[in-house]
């Protein structure tokens, strides 16, 4: 049952795969301006990962390393095929604002790195938790960036008035540049700083070090 | 006539950037850039794969997915547009797996030059996102030519830069906390900015 826990709750924040395996970073940056359709994102992201992890697992004794990746490729394609039709049945104004970004989950390193890192060596189950530990790791940094966009930048959360606008007769002057991408990596950047304060033994070792001075 | 498809290309370099405007292709962008050299060859590599798909995709869109694009064959109904993603990712894999036949025999420098980055680029968000972009604004076949290439410069030129400061940047006394993976998203943050001054300028 630890074990279960350790693969769920690892990635969240010891082996986070935005902050420290640097994978699936291309959407975590495009679809943070407003918390609905980050939500949307973090969702369908965690559900592909899950089920793709989990199905890889279940093949992965019958596929010859030879063609495993274009196996892996169909799988997760198929499954985003599904997810993106079901966005655009469902929740059709989110799934237009999400463009291409949600054709773009197949790219996503994160599904492929996790399917090729975990799911090929573990059984279906443990690979299934382990997709969806990776999304919530994925999903808590997404969170956080869009919750720090969406307020600074709009003044609201989910479209709600959290901080009333100067234009609506309250004090608060957005800050229409948290609204712009290059926001996204500054804040980002912000949560890395944060977690690795936190977490020391995550610090990259220095590769030249300043000399101290000299008398 | 020619105008149009330099403005296109000037726009898919400058004013909509692969890399610092969309974010496509970061994981391969911040993690293959410390050094200049091997930047310069994934940039070109990523220019000459984009070249080839973008309008390749293209033709696929336009013959045998798009609504009613199935007339030719008799049947004017079907509409096959729900397999795109999976039929773009399919060809970007078979293409760039036959690039990689065709340069390893007939250009063994480059292929070499190239290395792992090759099969890598397959998962590269930019050769999808590029392609989903043609389909989403409806390039004919020129544009899509012009387009892929033009969104292969733009990211190579970006790539190609930020290694150029980083190579400068590991030389400099950054908070422990930041550095590393943290710093270079501050330095991509700043050069975005200065790319989104380009926003401006109509063509």
């Amino acid at each position: 049952m630890s074990k279960t826990r350790e693969i769920l709750l690892g990635p969240i924040f010891t082996n986070n795969p935005i902050a420290l395996q640097i994978l699936g970073v291309c959407s975590a940056l495009a679809v943070t301006s407003s918390l609905n359709v980050t939500i949307v994102m973090c969702i369908a992201l965690t559900v592909v990962t899950a089920f793709s992890n989990f199905f890889i697992a279940l093949i992965r004794n019958q596929v010859p390393s030879s063609i495993r990746i274009i196996v892996q490729m169909i799988i997760i394609a198929s499954l985003v095929i599904v997810v993106d039709q079901v966005l655009k049945a469902y929740a059709y104004e989110v799934s237009k604002q999400l463009s291409v970004f949600v054709g773009l989950i197949i790219t996503n390193c994160i599904v492929m790195g996790r399917a090729e890192a975990f799911a090929m060596q573990n059984p279906p189950i443990p690979s299934f938790f382990d997709g969806i530990g990776n999304g919530l790791g994925y999903s808590i940094v997404l969170l956080f960036v869009a919750t720090v966009r969406e307020l600074t930048g709009s003044g609201s959360l989910f479209g709600f008035e959290i901080l009333p606008l100067v234009t609506n007769g309250g004090w608060y002057y957005s800050n229409g540049l948290m609204l712009l991408p290059p926001s996204a990596f500054f804040v980002i950047g912000g949560f890395i700083w944060l977690l690795r304060n936190a977490k020391i033994d995550q610090v990259e070792p220095a590769e030249y070090k300043i000399a101290s001075h000299t008398k | 006539m020619i105008e149009d498809y330099l403005s296109l290309f000037v726009k898919a370099v400058f004013v909509e950037n692969m890399a610092l405007a969309f974010f496509l292709g970061m994981c391969t962008f911040l993690a293959i850039s410390k050094k200049v050299k091997t930047a310069i060859g994934l940039g070109i590599a990523v220019i000459a794969v984009l070249t080839i798909t973008v309008p390749v995709n293209n033709l696929i869109y336009t013959y045998l997915l798009a609504d009613g694009a199935l007339a030719w064959a008799g049947l004017p109904e079907v509409n096959l547009s729900f397999l795109g993603l999976i039929s773009y990712i399919g060809v970007i894999a078979a293409i760039v797996q036959i690039m990689e036949m065709l340069l390893d025999k007939y250009m063994p420098a480059l292929y070499n030059a190239l290395g792992v980055f090759l099969p890598l680029i397959t998962v590269n968000c930019a050769i999808m996102g590029a392609a989903l972009f043609m389909v989403e604004r409806d390039y004919n076949f020129g544009e899509s030519v012009v387009y892929g290439m033009g969104a292969g410069v733009g990211w190579a030129l970006a790539i190609a830069t930020l290694a150029g400061i980083r190579e400068k940047l590991k030389y400099s006394d950054v908070p422990a906390g930041l550095r590393g993976l943290g710093i270079t998203f501050v330095t991509v943050g700043l050069m975005s900015l200065g790319f989104m001054s380009f926003s401006g300028i109509q063509l």
